[in-house]
């Protein structure tokens, strides 16, 4: 799983990711036929938040940078859409697009903020980002609708597909379609000359910027890209749900996309699928437990946060390098790469390598893997 | 992308997918959520969470007066249960654990949603699937209008109601004081606030002072309202902050006189939040004097024979609870649905149970003091309230019962047919 | 709301110094809170996002004990002591596996922590928020006439968080223990190579960082009430108050502490409480820009 690290041509990468998010389209429409309406609606609900997560893997595992504030920036482009749609009446996809590029917009403006910062301190902005962000929806009721947000009518289907296509369906397909164009964009991007620099910068500042890297530029790229991937996906959470609230954006949903970041497994497209499905499934599964006993209100009501607490605990202390490196471990067999990991235990580059921990998020390099294999 | 890795993808997708279905499985009922033998709501409230204080203890208690009514029989042979999800007062988990309630559960109705914010956005999709949506436990005009949401009914005064009638009160008897407002930032604070100024002139009105929910600080507006020098204060708060008001205002020696909605003055509450800071063990020192309004009888009024029904129910069903204001608003609330079942017959539809509402509601009588708006075109709960004043820790009524309409300048009318008493079993209907 | 522009009459001398010493008693608490992070940060370069949780549960126990007959100032040594307890327990059970790896896990493993507190103090304790007793009296001084927003509990919240900065100051500065914390923080190897017995600093580290946090959790109960999600506000504060005074310095932590406070009570009472987070956001911004390692950082930006 892990080769030998060397550069690899492009090889037809785009042509093949193409194919493939066709392929993946075909299957999501032809799973979704099969699926009650209740689960549609977690299909949707896993795909916007795939969106977000690829872009934060990419921005935390890839660039090294910690972002806990990308449930604002899912904010941007959920009061976007919903003003753009529910006031505006403009269609879909245009909503869509514009989502992406204030979200983009407002990327800059953190990336820019965030490339003097390391560690807590770009921990500490980005938190107080997202606490701070949605207050605006209290300042400017009139424009935001307060506490309340905003409402918009559901987004309905074309009518080639029949009167009768659930709504359900509808938003499953859109919010998938938008998944797979951040699938195939964030893919490309990382088996790029940008990604692989991007990596470069992550492991070692100075190194890269003696190879010529624009170091500040590539980590403004970063969060702009992650900014880009969570605003599309707070616009399909409004096309979704059909609605744009700040009780649905708090402090809560940034921790949990970086949770499900981790706990996926960070720096990996196919750890943001898992992180994606944990988001939807751990919180069902959890009350299901709560609920299959009777103990007294108290118990009851608080045990599903108990059981996802101690999830995280346990997972990041069994599986360190997330769900994605764990399978990984089971299928490894390659006698080879395990010789490459017992090589590359020992620290290079000390100094570097001390400055490049502190300031990541992300997995170090003698132990993690998968930061470097993004599929 | 290697052969290998597509299908190791392709593989992914399929197991998510597999466990997608599984989590989906096992909806049990029939397909309306009503047999012969039972009826089934759904109701989304937050059990966790910034939000959770107090409003945790209504659901249980409505489903404490349902084991009552089920101990009996239940209606028409039907006992009523009530499935809680916990939404932490989150508009995402409110439309997804209402979508589950109703495709998954698939529950003949909605009860008790709590929260604005929350309940707007499940009102269209449970209107669209034609799905009762029962009572809303929310003081917002948003459920009164009969004609474009059909399936959904208020319950608990509007907040601009609330607002008019204590604003009349001060007007009768602090014409010349200058009055401060602090309230909440949302719909429930200007929505009171809209009906104080309906009631009293802008001059009166010296400070009004927004609080956000989760910033505890509150000392910089009750500052501000006292250095207006208002002598009366106006609390459109919860709980909460109405604790938080007082304590700000003890240590600034700011001694207004208190006039509050009923949603932030319950006694037990409140008291409990400042038991330390009194010297007597209720804590209720420093709102003693406070005037507020109510629709229900006061919790502390314990000849009242509703009152009396309520805390045997309280005490055999939901003993873990204290007996306050929520645990009394969650049974009046179950009550008042128990008597909507009744009322739609023996036959039980959805259909059935809204035009029941429609035609009837208006002339139930129940626990309430004031009667409910109820027509095809008015879905708003009750019409009005009466005063109150909290006196050596619990709130004792006085005064006529009052009802009016959200509009501004509508007339504060008197309500005069006094109170039913409570059936010994079930529930009444006219 | 209705703006006023601030007056320079009675009244809004009387407001600006009621909201400047409003600003210092919650900056003082803000203080306290970023001290604890500090000392966790110093000990084990990890951000311990369940400071929050673990300071709301020890003041649940010590509440438990106060509701139970006994004084505050048992109560008080309860907390303090538990929350060493707590703090040593939770190193070495869970947080000694994650030290050495990826500084993200054990920022998830702080996270899953919180939730598993706040859920367990919910099952036991209920989600009714409860009232908690102040040290001494919250009726403000009288100046002049008037009562002003600063009342004898505020100033022993101030003496306390003073004293206990000072305390931290001297025990990494003057103390062989500080020194050895230090070292076992930035250079494990090294330090073990020297006879540190780096394990048992580190979960001196986390035990005392507990026990300042605790100590933060008893002086703000008062006036947050005591419940599981209750302290949360105050963990965002506290940490934007470290990080504007710069992670490393004690001293730091009180100044980030007091500044965040001031600011936050003009903003509120100038312009409204729904500006109070975003105006966080723009101190933290302003302060980061011009001190990108926070107001007393001693490391300078490395420029490439």
């Amino acid at each position: 799983m892990r080769l030998p690290s060397r550069i690899r041509p492009p090889r037809l990468t785009l042509a093949r990711s193409l194919g493939f998010v066709l392929l993946a389209a075909v299957v999501l429409a032809l799973v979704s036929e099969a699926l009650s309406s209740y689960n549609d609606l977690q299909l949707a609900n896993g795909a916007y938040y795939f969106a977000v997560l690829a872009g934060l893997t990419l921005l935390t595992g890839l660039s090294g940078q910690i972002s806990l504030g990308h449930g604002a920036l899912m904010a941007v482009g959920a009061y976007t859409v919903a003003l753009l749609i529910g006031n505006e009446h403009w269609p879909v996809l245009p909503a869509l697009i514009a989502a992406v590029l204030t979200s983009a917009v407002v990327g800059v403006l953190v990336g820019a903020a965030a490339t003097r910062l390391r560690g807590p301190y770009l921990a500490g902005v980005t938190l107080a980002f997202a606490v701070g962000l949605p207050a605006l929806a209290g300042k400017y009721p009139s424009t935001f609708g307060g506490a309340n947000g905003l409402v918009i009518n559901p987004p309905t289907s074309p009518s080639w597909l029949g009167q009768s296509f659930p709504l359900e369906r509808w938003e499953a397909w859109i919010a998938c379609a938008g998944a797979l164009v951040v699938l195939f964009a964030i893919y490309n991007l990382v088996h790029s000359a940008v990604g692989r620099s991007l990596q470069a910068v992550r492991d070692d500042e100075i190194a890269a910027s003696l190879c010529g890297l624009r170091v500040a530029r590539l980590q403004t790229l970063a969060f702009v890209v992650s900014a880009a991937c969570a605003g599309l996906a707070g616009g399909l959470l409004t096309l979704v749900l059909q609605l744009a609230a700040p009780g649905a954006f708090t402090l809560g949903l940034s921790l949990a996309l970086l949770t499900g970041v981790v706990l996926g497994g960070l720096g990996s497209i196919l750890g943001a699928i898992w992180g994606a499905a944990l988001l939807v499934l751990l919180p069902i599964w959890s009350n299901d437990i709560a609920h299959a006993f009777s103990f007294s209100t108290n118990v009851t009501n608080n045990l599903p946060l108990a059981i996802y607490g101690l999830v995280l605990i346990l997972a990041m202390l069994l599986w360190p390098s997330g769900l994605q490196g764990a399978l990984g471990l089971l299928g490894l067999r390659v006698s080879t790469s395990l010789k490459n990991r017992a090589s590359t235990r020992y620290p290079v580059g000390g100094a570097g390598q001390e400055r490049a921990a502190a300031r990541r998020g992300g997995a170090s390099p003698p132990q993690g893997r998968e930061e470097e294999e993004v599929r | 992308m290697s052969g290998k890795r597509t299908v190791r993808v392709v593989g992914c997708v399929c197991v998510a997918t597999i466990a997608l279905i599984a989590g989906g499985c096992g909806s049990k009922g029939n397909s309306t959520g009503v047999s012969s033998t039972s009826v089934t709501f759904g109701t989304h409230q937050p059990l966790t969470g910034p939000a959770a204080p107090g409003y945790s203890e209504i659901a249980p208690a409505s489903v404490a007066f349902f084991e009552y009514l089920n101990a009996q029989g239940g209606i028409y042979g039907r006992k009523i249960h009530l499935i809680i999800k916990d939404d932490v007062y989150n508009p995402t988990q409110t439309v997804n654990v209402v979508h589950g309630l109703v495709l998954n559960e698939k529950i003949f109705g909605i009860f008790e949603g709590l929260g604005t914010p929350t309940h707007t956005k499940v009102v269209s999709f449970l209107n669209t699937e034609k799905v009762p949506d029962l009572f809303v436990a929310s003081g917002c005009p948003c459920w009164d209008n009969g004609t474009a949401q059909p399936y959904t009914f208020g319950w608990q005064p509007n907040y601009t109601i609330e607002g008019k009638i204590l604003g009349q009160y001060i007007k009768q008897h602090f014409a010349s004081s200058k009055v401060g407002v602090f309230y909440q930032n949302d719909d429930f604070g200007k929505g009171g606030l809209t009906g104080i100024r309906d009631e009293l002139p802008a001059s009166q009105i010296v400070s009004a002072q927004p609080y956000e929910p989760g910033i505890t600080n509150v000392a910089p507006q009750i500052s501000s309202i006292k250095a207006s020098g208002a002598k009366v204060l106006v609390d459109f708060t919860v709980p909460i902050y109405t604790a938080l008001g007082q304590l700000a205002s003890f240590t600034l020696g700011y001694k207004p006189q208190l006039v509050s909605s009923s949603v932030g003055i319950d006694p037990t509450t409140v008291g409990g939040l400042l038991k330390t800071f009194s010297k007597g063990k209720a804590g209720t020192e420093l709102i003693e004097g406070a005037i507020t309004d109510g629709y229900l009888p006061s919790v502390g009024e314990v000849s009242n024979p509703w009152i009396a029904l309520f805390k045997k129910v309280h005490d055999t069903y939901d003993s873990s609870a204290p007996f306050d204001g929520n645990v009394e608003y969650g049974m009046a609330a179950a009550y008042t649905l128990a008597q909507a079942l009744q009322l739609a017959g023996k036959n039980l539809t959805r259909e059935g149970v809204v035009k029941a509402l429609n035609e009837k509601g208006a002339q139930l009588t129940g626990p309430g003091l004031v009667p409910y708006r109820y027509s095809t075109s008015d879905h708003g709960g009750y019409a009005g309230a009466q005063m109150g004043q909290v006196k050596g820790g619990v709130i004792t009524q006085f005064g006529p019962r009052l009802i009016t309409t959200p509009e501004a300048s509508s007339p504060i009318t008197t309500y005069t047919t006094p109170q039913a008493a409570p059936p010994t079993t079930g529930v009444s209907v006219p | 709301m209705d703006w006023h522009a601030p007056t320079w009459g009675s009244e809004g001398v009387t407001k600006f110094i009621d909201l400047t010493l409003n600003g210092i008693s919650t900056g003082a608490v803000y203080a306290a809170v970023a001290l604890a992070l500090v000392l966790i940060w110093r000990a084990t370069r990890i951000v311990n996002f369940a400071q929050g949780a673990m300071f709301m549960f020890t003041t649940f126990i010590a509440s438990a004990v106060i509701d139970s007959g006994g004084s505050y100032w048992l109560g008080f040594a309860v907390a303090l002591a538990c929350g060493f307890v707590l703090g040593a327990l939770v190193e070495r059970i869970v947080i000694r596996r994650v030290e050495g790896g990826p500084p993200l896990n054990a920022v998830i493993v702080a996270l899953g922590l919180l939730i598993l507190l706040e859920a367990i103090a919910g099952m036991i304790w209920g989600n009714t928020p409860r009232s908690f007793p102040p040290a001494f009296s919250i009726r403000g001084y009288e100046i002049g006439g008037t009562r002003v927003l600063f009342a004898p509990n505020d100033t022993f919240t101030v003496l306390v968080v003073i004293g206990t900065a000072l305390a931290l100051r001297a025990l990494f500065q003057r103390t062989k223990l500080g020194l050895q914390m230090r070292a076992a923080a930035f250079q494990p190897e090294v330090a073990r190579m020297l006879g540190v017995r780096v394990g048992r600093m580190l979960t001196l580290g986390w035990a005392l960082a507990a026990l300042v946090g605790s100590l933060a959790g008893v002086l703000i109960a008062p006036s947050v009430f005591v419940g599981p999600n209750q302290f949360d506000p105050l963990l965002v504060f506290g940490f934007t108050a470290a990080i504007i005074g710069g992670l490393d310095r004690p001293e730091g932590a009180a100044v980030g502490g007091v500044l965040l406070g001031l600011v936050l009570s003009y903003v509120s009472g100038y312009e409204g409480a729904s500006l109070v987070t975003l105006a966080a956001l723009v101190l933290l911004v302003v302060v980061l820009m011009i001190r990108p390692g926070g107001l007393f950082s001693s490391t300078r930006e490395r420029q490439v």
